[in-house]
């Protein structure tokens, strides 16, 4: 073996057919390469100069220009439909997948499991589970990325982005900020554990903490939300409670899903996109409320049954 | 014997008056293009200092050379003044300046005054980026991607947006001068399927720096106006977009892409029909390679963007758009190799650059199919890998076809033959050394190890000492041309008119040509690269 590794772990489900692509695409890239420079250390000795012999001219030949360009078109076109269509597939989320938020800042990745188990640059996760991440920044653009799963996702402020990955072992693996962040960019490292999901069960068991839902409830009434949209309450502000996922009208005409975009753009810009029937008196939260608040917020908005269920 | 007397007190641009005065206040494109070259070799010089240190970093994991704030300006500083000050001007307005005028039989560019105001203003652009080096330099990446660059960097942001906002409009009047003289200053009978390729390339980069270069401006300004005056542009906090930011920057940056390779490409369709006696292969192919990648240029900037969060959908048009511009880069590539065939083949200096060239343009180019690839760039994207792919085509590219230029003008431009020897050993120690260099980068790349990383995992550390081995070889085979170019200017053999019996125009006026060039309009009634006609009348005794 020699001291250093060549080639990256494959560790997730879309690692494979990712290096599959890249294999071929480097057969090409090794193929063509070889043919030029092959014909040119070829031509090169054959034709050097030597006293006597004259260079013939040589007029182009048009089948030759349409052959030269068609042939790497058409594989152009492989390469095209091929990485396009592993991209779409790979970015659909599963159904089953477990939902976890991210939260980046300088220089920071702070994660924050559904059970209210936190923790910073590093993220634990359980074998065979697809993870779906909802990411966001407090300050400027991030990139999220796992060379080992082979997924990447620029997490920008402002907007919510989402990405999805099936570990496929146990193991650490690097978790690395891809977009220039500043100054300590490249300390803005961690590691992914996986884990298997019993040893994941006990690890988000042993410590105890406010789950994001409680704490969501707790800021519910710190921001003073309770105020218009209290349980009961229905003169200014549709019932949250088991709108979560669901479609709903706006004012105007258009449709929106009730999803964690609409309820984090619904508290910063509140009269973005009013739900019909309703007037924008809301007031915006923009600059008072932190990332990390938001998402705990939806998790209690998201923990919400109906009215009138239980 | 004679005829060297003749030549010792010939008058030509050099030596046809003397003092500051008469350079800084010249006309003459030749002139102009000699304070191009002496502004952009201390740009580059400086932008490979940078390189250098940044190099000498990287040889061990951590972060022990300089501070993480040091490290962060000193790649910034490397790309912004490789980018703007060095790969951009670079042939244009050395070669483009010397040479396109004599290439079509004139006796100047079409706005000489134009001509030397585009160097003030580059040299004032310059010292406003210098001055902001000086005073602390700036830490955003040569991309200045919001809203890092406009609310959250306290490095010196708007100095050196400045200095590239002004610089830019040197590039745009050079452009406008390119295409204006090659419209209106052709010699008689040189029709636009008789120019030589290097004047097509040239035309086609004009083209981009008039359409692309306000754009960038624009978008320099807004950056400028959020950071300055807090207008909510980009900064969502303000109520901006950050991805707008992208799409505006690379729909400049993209196509700069193309103004620093475009050049590159003409000067090899001269090198390679010279030093292989042939007309090239496939003129027409060629010719119109350099418009389709200047038009296809303008549409691809959206990969970039794979993982921004833009559209998938979106993505998958970019990506498609990509690939079709590989289609005309390759098409140059094949109709190069094709020129060698049935050639008489002499490797000196300027070949041997060119033959590097073509190779490294190969790899360069062909690694691009992989960042167009969306699942593959998903993974690539923003590592090593991308910053191998983008000095292939810089450096092994753009730069390579410069040293080559620069040597097979050289006696042109300054009377003197440089010694062969040692520019053929600078040309082999430079493709060793750039090789070393910048291929580890792509197994970097795969493994997963990000651009821009001041320290970075243990395990990438033998890649990066052999990429750190490699860079001080390159280093070597810069500084050499610099030392025998120089030493040649006062010691190197007197240069015939035409030592390398070319064909080009610009070959049939004495070395170093008069100011004006010609005595007497040419008229043209060849094709370009008639190397076969010129063999044909050398079997024939010479007529005078």
């Amino acid at each position: 073996m020699i001291g250093f590794p060549l080639f990256p772990e494959v560790a997730s489900t879309i690692a494979r057919s990712v290096d599959l692509l890249y294999f071929f695409l480097t057969a090409v890239a090794v193929f063509f390469s070889i043919l030029i420079f092959a014909c040119i250390v070829y031509f090169a000795v054959k034709y050097r100069r030597q006293p006597g012999r004259a260079a013939e001219q040589v007029q182009g030949a048009i089948g030759l220009e349409i052959a030269w360009a068609a042939v790497p078109f058409l594989i152009t076109i492989v390469m095209f439909t091929w990485g396009s269509s592993l991209y779409i597939a790979n970015s659909r989320v599963p159904q089953q997948a477990m939902d976890i938020y991210v939260v980046g800042r300088q220089w920071m990745w702070k994660i924050q499991h559904p059970s209210g188990r936190r923790e910073i640059n590093e993220l634990h996760v359980p074998v065979g589970q697809a993870i779906k991440l909802t990411l966001a920044s407090q300050d400027v653009i991030h990139s999220f990325y796992i060379p080992a799963f082979r997924v990447k996702q620029d997490v920008l402020p402002g907007r919510y982005v989402t990405m999805w990955f099936q570990a496929t072992r146990t193991g650490e693996f690097h978790l690395f900020c891809a977009e220039y962040c500043g100054t300590s960019h490249s300390g803005m490292i961690g590691r992914v554990v996986v884990m298997q999901p019993e040893d994941f069960e006990k690890w988000l068991g042993g410590v105890t903490e406010e789950t994001p839902a409680q704490v969501g409830e707790r800021l519910f009434s710190e921001f003073n939300c309770i105020n218009c949209h209290a349980t009961g309450s229905r003169q200014r502000c549709p019932q949250l409670g088991g709108l979560y996922g669901r479609e709903v009208e706006l004012e105007g005409g258009g449709r929106t899903t009730f999803d964690e975009p609409y309820i984090r753009e619904s508290i910063i810009a509140p009269n973005a996109k009013v739900v019909k029937g309703y007037s924008p008196l809301m007031p915006s939260y923009r600059g008072q409320i932190s990332e990390e608040q938001i998402l705990d917020l939806i998790a209690y908005i998201r923990s919400l049954t109906p009215e009138g269920a239980e | 014997m004679s005829s060297e007397t003749i030549r010792l007190y010939r008058e030509h641009y050099l030596n046809c008056s003397y003092g500051v005065r008469s350079w800084l206040l010249t006309k003459d494109h030749k002139r102009i293009a000699l304070l191009f070259l002496i502004s952009i070799t201390l740009f580059f010089f400086l932008g490979g200092a940078f390189a250098v240190l940044i190099r000498l970093e990287l040889l061990t994991p951590q972060g022990d050379l300089v501070e993480s704030e040091t490290y962060n300006k000193l790649f910034t500083m490397h790309g912004i003044i490789m980018i703007f000050f060095f790969l951009i001007p670079s042939i244009p307005t050395v070669l483009g300046n010397f040479l396109l005028p004599m290439m079509i039989g004139a006796r100047d560019l079409a706005f000489p005054r134009l001509n030397l105001l585009s160097w003030y203003i580059f040299s004032l652009g310059g010292l406003f980026t210098l001055g902001a080096v000086i005073s602390g330099g700036v830490d955003t990446g040569w991309t200045f991607y919001t809203p890092y660059s406009s609310t959250y960097a306290n490095t010196h942001v708007i100095a050196t947006a400045v200095g590239i906002f002004i610089t830019g409009f040197s590039s745009i009047l050079t452009g406008l001068n390119f295409i204006v003289t090659t419209h209106k200053m052709r010699a008689p009978g040189l029709t636009w399927f008789r120019l030589p390729l290097f004047v097509w390339s040239n035309y086609a980069t004009a083209l981009i720096m008039v359409l692309g270069t306000p754009v960038i401006a624009i978008t320099l300004l807004l950056v400028g106006i959020e950071r300055g005056f807090h207008v909510g542009i980009f900064d969502p906090k303000l109520g901006g977009d950050p991805l707008l930011f992208q799409h505006l920057f690379w729909f400049y940056s993209h196509p700069a892409v193309y103004i620093m390779i475009l050049p590159g490409m003409g000067v090899i369709s001269e090198l390679v029909t010279c030093f292989s006696r042939k007309r090239i292969f496939g003129y027409e192919f060629v010719a119109f390679a350099s418009l389709a990648i200047a038009v296809l240029g303008f549409l691809v900037w959206g990969h970039h963007m794979f993982v921004s969060g833009q559209s998938p959908y979106a993505g998958m048009i970019f990506s498609f758009l990509s690939f079709l511009v590989a289609i005309p880069s390759a098409v140059k590539v094949f109709n190069w190799t094709a020129t060698l065939y049935k050639g008489s083949i002499s490797f000196d200096a300027p070949m041997l650059y060119a033959l590097g060239f073509i190779g490294l343009f190969t790899v360069g180019g062909l690694t691009g199919l992989f960042l167009a690839t969306l699942a593959v760039d998903v993974h690539v994207t923003d590592t090593y890998f991308v910053v191998a792919h983008f000095h292939y085509i810089m450096v092994g590219g753009m730069v390579m076809a410069y040293l080559g230029g620069i040597h097979f003008w050289w006696p042109k431009i300054s009377g003197k033959l440089y010694p062969e020897t040692w520019a053929r050993f600078a040309a082999l120690v430079v493709f060793v050394g750039f090789n070393l260099t910048f291929f580890p980068q792509f197994i970097l790349g795969y493994l997963g190890m990000p651009r821009r990383y001041h320290a970075y995992p243990p395990e990438f550390q033998v890649l990066n000492v052999m990429s750190t081995a490699g860079a001080s070889i390159l280093a070597v085979g810069y500084l050499l041309p610099m030392a025998y170019l120089v030493w040649s200017m006062r010691y190197g053999k007197a240069a015939t008119d035409n030592p390398w019996d070319a064909t080009g125009l610009e070959w049939q006026t004495p070395s170093p040509p008069p100011t004006e060039n010609f005595a007497d309009t040419p008229v043209v009634t060849w094709e370009a690269y008639d190397y076969g006609a010129k063999e044909d009348k050398e079997k024939e005794p010479q007529v005078a």
